[in-house]
């Protein structure tokens, strides 16, 4: 493999990796700081055990979170320097927003969150926790803002003597179409991840307390039936942000929505295959189900709509960019069979945690308990389904994009970094990858472990003013 | 440097700034990780020996527990700065120095998770390999800053890139980065980070820990002086300009300041002596650079100068807004932080060990 493909396989590594714990992070802090102003309002104990519960869990996810983070970060200047170098001006602005606004934010306060329980007063170790979601929010806001620009680049011009493109106006790139849509998709699949979170850990033990007769029935139920709403609430925004998403995507990445479903010629009144069989490039393909219209329904709103096909767009975008080194490619159709299985992996596991979270909410109205085996896979699944969702969504956001790094105006084999060899991109990948593999093992083993005693009765945190110096801390290292 | 704008100008002093937050911040969280072995021993012997040195563990790892996340983002800052502000600086920049940042986020990624997951499972063999995490992960990612920050103002082998109009590349590996001065580099800040990092527990503890860590940062600080002196002579004797000259006689007063501080028993001057000394060596760094970005070596290869580097009028200009209106507001709460976690901590602070199934 030359330096390209392995700085492509590395950032596809690295950042599907690092997506696996950040929307919990987003989703389960703001679950958090709910369960707890529970707790501060109702005095309910039972809140504040919950709270303490997903509060271990979601630190032994956030270590991994935030430790991965870095190597995003450094990984643009690192394998991708012509990139940085072409669109610097413009996409380091948000990186640079997102350190200064978000992530001083998040982690200043999940310090004094963690360690505040019996050093902060009350009400303002509660508002710790919000701010670190707040934090979150944020960071998502810029990182997306800076994603969406290479999906469809606005508020730029290209300076020829300087060989760059350059910012023009920066609200426009703030609030660009596609980011309009895809933040708020993003971050409801965020609530949609950590609702299933929570509800799948507390539906585990709410069925292990309806077999052993145990005392916290009905603790575990307001988990299932809080986690449960969240992701279904969510899980219907993310289904409506992700149905404009289509229409904007239509528009300013028609390669893209083609790809989708694997249209080859323009048609109007486009079906939508559930499955099919058979390659994907054009000759061999066959639909199992088909709905029709439907992709002419999802692109633009009409069952009838036009829909440009692959073969069309090729031609268009062949005459368009392929005279200039920077833009030109010999083809500028995405992996078709990546495009379309990762776009209906997303929606099925969407669909599923939809379906599973309303059978929990049913099953569990007035003092209904879950027993049956089946509720056990359920519970197993729930959490990971999103969490699956998050990162076939993402796959085929970027496989989408591809040939282009900017859409419409760099290729992805023209951004990669000059002066590394692939030796070095070995190196570093290898080391990488087996750390994250191992690091994976050990944080399943300990989320496991944490989840096996459930939300245990706690001591009611102490007023500052009434500890000791010299007591031992409620929480330490 | 004449044709360096005021904000081109601003924004190198602010990304100055925020390598001083980082390393004069980090800086004691990595003492503390590379000391857990050598400050956490207990002077007793046997069992009791054992249950002290977890105990002294404990309590060093608490004092840096609440805040080293935060400081860890001012890297991210600057880093993000560096892009936003001198696009060709962080694309040279990082893509020259591949396999030595490579080796950093590996150090910072094994000693934050040592950090996060030590005290999460009650079981010797796991604490001892979290603890080898963070102390090497401490000592690396020390060495590599000060191997890595040094190459930057010394010189390394830059060029324009013929091929793509404005681009500069580093035309080197791994081993072009180990010359004497830049390892000189990176022993110093791992000796200072030690020193800072002893003052800080020194500050921040109460009990034998503390006389232990005081006596040791002074020592470590001698060495570190001597080492200073060399490694900023190098440097300006080579770059050397009237701020580097006087960042460099500033550092080293604060350094020797600080440690005759502890000599008498006053920790918050020792340790404020180390702070300022930092801070003191990135003004010597940043002033030996300026008006590049990155210095070359190459007799037939050109300098990157911060002009060449820099992002343009409108981005630095939204850029100096933002950090106007947040950087103040970060300081703030995150002063606040310490002020928080202000009190002395000792073993008795320190609860039972977690235990959490099996």
């Amino acid at each position: 493999m030359d330096v390209l493909d392995l700085a492509r396989w590395q950032f596809a590594i690295t950042t599907v990796y690092h997506f696996l714990f950040v929307p919990i992070t987003i989703g389960v802090t703001a679950l958090i700081a709910i369960m707890q102003t529970f707790w501060h309002r109702t005095g309910d104990d039972h809140w504040l055990r919950l709270t303490k519960f997903f509060g271990k869990l979601f630190m032994i996810n956030f270590a991994l979170g935030l430790v991965t983070g870095i190597v995003q970060e450094f990984q643009f200047g690192m394998n991708w320097s012509l990139y940085s170098r072409f669109v610097g001006d413009i996409f380091g602005a948000p990186l640079a927003f997102e350190a200064l606004l978000a992530f001083f934010l998040e982690s200043t306060f999940l310090g004094l969150w963690i360690f505040g329980w019996d050093r902060l007063p009350k009400k303002i170790h509660l508002a710790s926790i919000w701010l670190v979601h707040i934090g979150t929010v944020f960071s998502a806001f810029f990182i997306l803002a800076a994603n969406s620009f290479m999906q469809n680049p606005v508020g730029y011009t290209y300076n020829a003597q300087t060989n760059r493109a350059e910012l023009d106006d920066f609200a426009a790139v703030l609030f660009n179409k596609v980011q309009l849509v895809t933040f708020p998709h993003v971050v409801l699949g965020a609530y949609m991840t950590a609702g299933a979170f929570v509800m799948g850990i507390a539906l585990y033990h709410l069925r292990k307390q309806a077999l052993d007769k145990g005392p916290d029935i009905s603790m575990y139920r307001k988990a299932v039936r809080f986690g449960a709403i969240v992701a279904l609430v969510a899980s219907i925004g993310v289904l409506v942000s992700g149905d404009v998403q289509g229409k904007v995507m239509t528009e300013v990445q028609p390669m893209k929505m083609a790809a989708a479903e694997g249209l080859y010629e323009t048609r109007s009144g486009a079906p939508f295959s559930i499955l099919t069989i058979g390659s994907l490039d054009g000759t061999a393909a066959r639909p199992i189900l088909e709905v029709p219209g439907l992709l002419s329904f999802l692109g633009t709103g009409s069952f009838s709509g036009e829909i440009q096909g692959i073969n069309d767009l090729q031609a268009a975008d062949k005459a368009e960019f392929g005279n200039n080194p920077q833009t030109a490619s010999a083809s500028y159709v995405p992996v078709i069979w990546m495009t379309y299985w990762n776009f209906r992996l997303m929606m099925g596991a969407g669909f599923l945690t939809m379906l599973f979270a309303a059978m929990a909410l049913w099953k569990t109205r007035g003092q209904g308990v879950v027993t049956s085996g089946m509720w056990k896979h359920i519970a197993i699944w729930t959490p990971l389904l999103p969490v699956l969702a998050n990162s076939f969504g993402w796959i085929f956001t970027e496989v989408g994009r591809q040939p282009w790094l900017v859409n419409g105006l760099m290729t992805t084999e023209t951004g990669v970094s000059t002066s590394v060899s692939a030796t070095s991109v070995w190196i570093s990948m290898i080391i990488y990858t087996l750390l994250y593999g191992a690091l994976a093992v050990v944080e399943l083993r300990l989320l496991l472990r944490y989840i096996q005693p459930g939300a245990v009765p706690v001591e009611a945190p102490k007023d500052p003013a009434d500890r000791a110096d010299d007591e031992p801390f409620v929480f330490a290292y | 440097m004449s044709d360096l704008s005021t904000l081109q100008i601003v924004w190198f002093v602010l990304i100055a700034v925020l390598w001083i937050g980082y390393l004069a911040l980090e800086g004691f969280d990595f003492g503390v990780g590379m000391l857990l072995p050598i400050l956490g021993r207990s002077h007793q012997k046997g069992a009791a020996g054992a249950a002290d040195t977890e105990a002294r563990k404990r309590v060093m790892l608490n004092t840096i527990g609440p805040v080293w996340d935060g400081n860890e983002v001012w890297v991210l800052t600057a880093g993000g700065a560096m892009f936003a502000a001198f696009p060709q600086w962080y694309a040279t920049l990082f893509s020259g120095f591949y396999l030595a940042l490579a080796l950093i986020l590996v150090a910072l990624i094994v000693r934050g998770m040592g950090l996060d997951y030590r005290h999460k499972v009650d079981s010797d063999t796991w604490r001892k390999r979290w603890d080898l995490a963070i102390t090497t992960g401490s000592f690396l990612a020390a060495l590599l800053w000060g191997v890595g920050l040094t190459n930057i103002v010394y010189g390394t082998p830059i060029r324009p890139n013929p091929d793509v109009k404005g681009d500069y590349f580093f035309d080197g590996n791994l081993f072009t980065l180990l010359g004497v001065v830049p390892l000189i580099g990176g022993l110093t800040f791992v000796g200072l980070f030690l020193t800072h990092g002893a003052f800080f527990i020194a500050l921040k503890t109460d009990g034998p820990i503390r006389q232990d860590a005081r006596a040791l940062g002074i020592k470590t600080g001698l060495v570190t002086a001597v080492l200073a002196v060399v490694l900023l002579l190098a440097i300006n004797l080579r770059h050397g300009s009237l701020v580097s000259w006087i960042g460099t006689v500033v550092a080293a007063v604060a350094l020797l300041g600080g440690i005759f501080m502890a000599t008498k028993g006053r920790e918050g001057w020792a340790f404020l002596g180390t702070f300022v000394c930092i801070a003191f060596a990135v003004v010597a760094y940043f002033g030996a650079l300026f008006p590049n970005a990155m210095p070359t070596t190459l007799a037939d290869g050109a300098d990157l100068t911060l002009a060449a580097a820099s992002s343009t009028p409108k981005t630095l200009t939204i850029m100096t807004w933002a950090a106007a209106v947040f950087t103040p507001i970060v300081l703030l709460y995150q002063g606040w932080t310490y002020w928080v976690f202000r009190k002395r901590i000792s073993t008795k602070n320190i609860p039972a060990p977690v235990s959490v199934g099996k």
